[in-house]
């Protein structure tokens, strides 16, 4: 056990989860709880995937994924915004949607080879010690772009004018409505981003951090993890990649604890009977429901942590909220 | 003359248009999905026939389908009653593994003397299950209350949890000379079926059907009368409708959070029983092909009522059959998908109704 590599192999698969958790801040912060990110990321890791290997480009799989994710997000945005259906079903019917399209779109794809996305080294940053190996070396570029994406997009959505507008749509649509900021259109737009954020992760997935098709496998309720980052996170895109970095190196961490024959002196368990590794893979799971009481917890507190227009829909003319 | 759509908010449903609507949407489920697999060069009518065969052919598949429907049934009454407190159970797929797992914990530690008489085991086998589903359901239950802790995300991830936690069961300590499953449970832990009496009734030879069908009957009876005559019912509604309504009338609402979905995985827990007692035999892993999430839409499709989840289940019960033997293997799980989300928009004619107005002028 080595902590750069814990804090390498983290960062990747953290970055995973920073994604689908920004997309689904962005969805959310306009008002559109989207609960179909796992059906969406099995999309979008199944066309990324198939999609590199019918083309022989892996930035266009990575590309296409990304429209699958957005537009099957649409399905999602018709139903609730216009269709007025409660957000909640609407989500579940996503994930279901999703994960049928990709099995079936996706048959025959295990065991292909297409070509991955590359990594490589960014000099100069790359020399630091401990860290620079950790943070700057042999990432894939999507890594590097999660370091700028998380404070591009706090500073859009908290400090720029249509960041302001997004928030007032998923706060106060009504009055928003009165200062001409186009609700509908706006709340399709973010379930949008959300959805094509939640494509690229999943392709991130199948093309770079572990590659393969694997069906459901592939994503393994990752975007589960992510809906459950955003609570914790509050709704902040920090602390959804800081959260999302942790959990990936909690991961990294589990899996290596079953290698050495003693930890800290005494028997490894893991080590002795491999059937102790269920436990392991209980772990996330269960981290997930404790992040999930403190983040709850956190915003109980601060009385309405979350956008106040979440989960209700729009309807032009009647008495809003 | 030109013609003009106008969208108009209804005042009151007409009887017949939440049922229409429901079967409309699965007709043009069904449709699309045949369109779909056409896209991707298969033959629909063919599967249909074949669907139609698979399913309803004879007395034997039949069996086989309502044995597939008789968890959905259950389960599916078990996610409606907790729905219908707007508390969205989607953990049922774990509740019904632990339910299987407290269930052979009486047959596999045993907890019974092995001398007991089948009805004390399968008596037993019943509560165990009950009492371990209704712990699973009990834990986001609690967590929702005390802490407004979202029972979508606990749920779903204490499914994970829980089948890891039957695998470890599974492959270590119970497992059957290094195989991935129990050894087979004795005869007395296995609950009646129909085959049991071919001797008596011949035509019953080779017809598995359970005795499990018939705790989704009583439980549909149950879960009705709750909610046609009893003040508990009366109060988990009243919360589903409308959460400031209920609390200006006083109702404890964290303690029926919490019972509601103890209760909810109780019943899903008891589905995991019958499916070992009565089909499986043993503990082992996948014993579910996701009945927990099927049932989720089965109950959403039969607008939560009772007894309309039974036929609903049958009909979900022959896409599962069907599903095991149509290529590729996720259609059916796109069938679903694509069913629950026409239902839930077909639900926008509930609430609108389109007025077609002719207007005799002169186009200036």
């Amino acid at each position: 056990m080595n902590f750069t590599i814990i804090l390498h192999s983290g960062i990747a698969t953290g970055t995973v989860l920073l994604f689908a958790a920004i997309g689904e801040i962005f969805a959310e912060r306009s008002g559109i709880l989207n609960l179909g990110v796992e059906g969406m990321m099995l999309l979008g890791a199944m066309a990324g995937f198939g999609i590199s290997l019918a083309t022989g480009s892996a930035w266009v799989g990575v590309l296409v994924a990304m429209l699958a994710g957005g537009v099957l997000s649409l399905a999602h945005g018709l139903v609730t915004i216009h269709f007025q259906a409660d957000q909640v079903v609407s989500g579940l019917s996503l994930t279901f949607l999703g994960t049928g399209l990709a099995l079936v779109l996706g048959e025959g794809l295990t065991g292909q080879t297409p070509p991955l996305l590359v990594d490589f080294n960014i000099p100069l940053l790359g020399a630091i010690p401990v860290l620079g190996p950790a943070l700057f070396m042999n990432h894939g570029l999507l890594v590097y772009a999660g370091y700028l994406f998380t404070p591009l997009a706090w500073f859009y959505i908290n400090k720029t004018r249509p960041g302001m507008h997004l928030r007032a749509v998923g706060e106060k649509p009504a009055a928003a409505d009165t200062l001409g900021v186009n609700v509908y259109g706006l709340r399709y737009l973010y379930t949008f981003v959300g959805g094509a954020l939640a494509g690229l992760a999943g392709a991130m997935i199948s093309l770079s951090v572990s590659p393969g098709w694997y069906s459901t496998q592939t994503t393994s309720g990752q975007g589960w993890i992510a809906i459950a980052l955003v609570i914790f996170a509050q709704w902040n895109p920090f602390r959804a990649a800081l959260g999302g970095y942790l959990f990936g190196m909690l991961r990294r961490l589990i899996l290596d604890l079953q290698g050495p024959s003693t930890l800290l002196g005494f028997a490894n368990p893991l080590y002795i009977n491999s059937n102790y590794s269920f436990f392991l893979i209980m772990t996330p799971y269960i981290l997930t429901i404790i992040a999930l009481i403190i983040g709850s917890r956190a915003v109980a507190r601060k009385k309405g942590g979350s956008p106040s227009a979440l989960g209700i829909p729009y309807i032009r003319g009647e008495r809003g909220r | 003359m030109s013609i003009r759509f106008k969208v108009e908010k209804r005042v009151d449903v007409p009887k017949w248009l939440p049922l229409a609507t429901s079967v409309g949407s699965v007709i043009l489920a069904f449709l699309l999905g045949g369109l779909l697999f056409k896209i991707i060069g298969g033959e629909p009518l063919k599967a249909l026939k074949f669907f139609y065969r698979a399913v309803f052919g004879n007395w034997a598949v039949f069996s086989d389908t309502m044995v597939k429907a008789t968890p959905l049934i259950i389960i599916g009454i078990a996610v409606a009653i907790a729905f219908k407190m707007r508390l969205w159970n989607i953990g049922a797929e774990g509740q019904f593994y632990a339910g299987a797992f407290g269930a052979s914990l009486v047959v596999l530690v045993p907890l019974v003397p092995e001398s007991s008489p089948k009805f004390v085991v399968i008596g037993m086998m019943m509560i165990m299950g009950m009492l371990c589903g209704a712990i699973a359901g009990f834990i986001p239950g609690y967590l929702k209350a005390k802490y407004k802790v979202n029972e979508i995300i606990t749920t779903l991830m204490l499914n994970y949890i829980i089948i890891n936690w039957n695998n470890f069961w599974i492959f270590d300590q119970w497992s059957d000379r290094g195989f991935q499953m129990t050894a087979t449970f004795d005869r007395k832990a296995w609950l009646p079926r129909l085959a049991d009496y071919a001797r008596e009734i011949p035509a019953f030879s080779g017809v598995t059907l359970h005795l499990g069908v018939l705790f989704g009957i009583v439980a549909a009876v149950i879960v009705w009368w709750i909610f046609k005559h009893s003040r508990w019912g009366y109060e988990i509604k009243l919360y589903g409708d409308n959460p400031e309504a209920a609390r200006y009338a006083g109702i404890d609402i964290t303690r029926n959070i919490i019972l509601v979905m103890a209760f909810s995985g109780a019943l899903a827990g008891l589905a995991g029983m019958a499916e070992i007692s009565g089909v499986v035999h043993r503990l082992q892993e996948s014993i579910s092909p996701g009945y927990g999430f099927t049932a989720i839409i089965v109950a959403w499709l039969a607008k939560l009522e009772p007894f309309v989840i039974i036929p609903v289940s049958i009909l979900f019960a022959g896409l599962i059959v069907a599903g095991r033997e149509i290529q590729p293997s996720g259609l059916s799980f796109l069938l679903q998908g694509i069913i629950l989300f026409m239902l839930i928009s077909s639900d926008v004619l509930l609430r609108y109704k389109v007025r077609i107005i002719r207007t005799e002028q002169e186009q200036v």
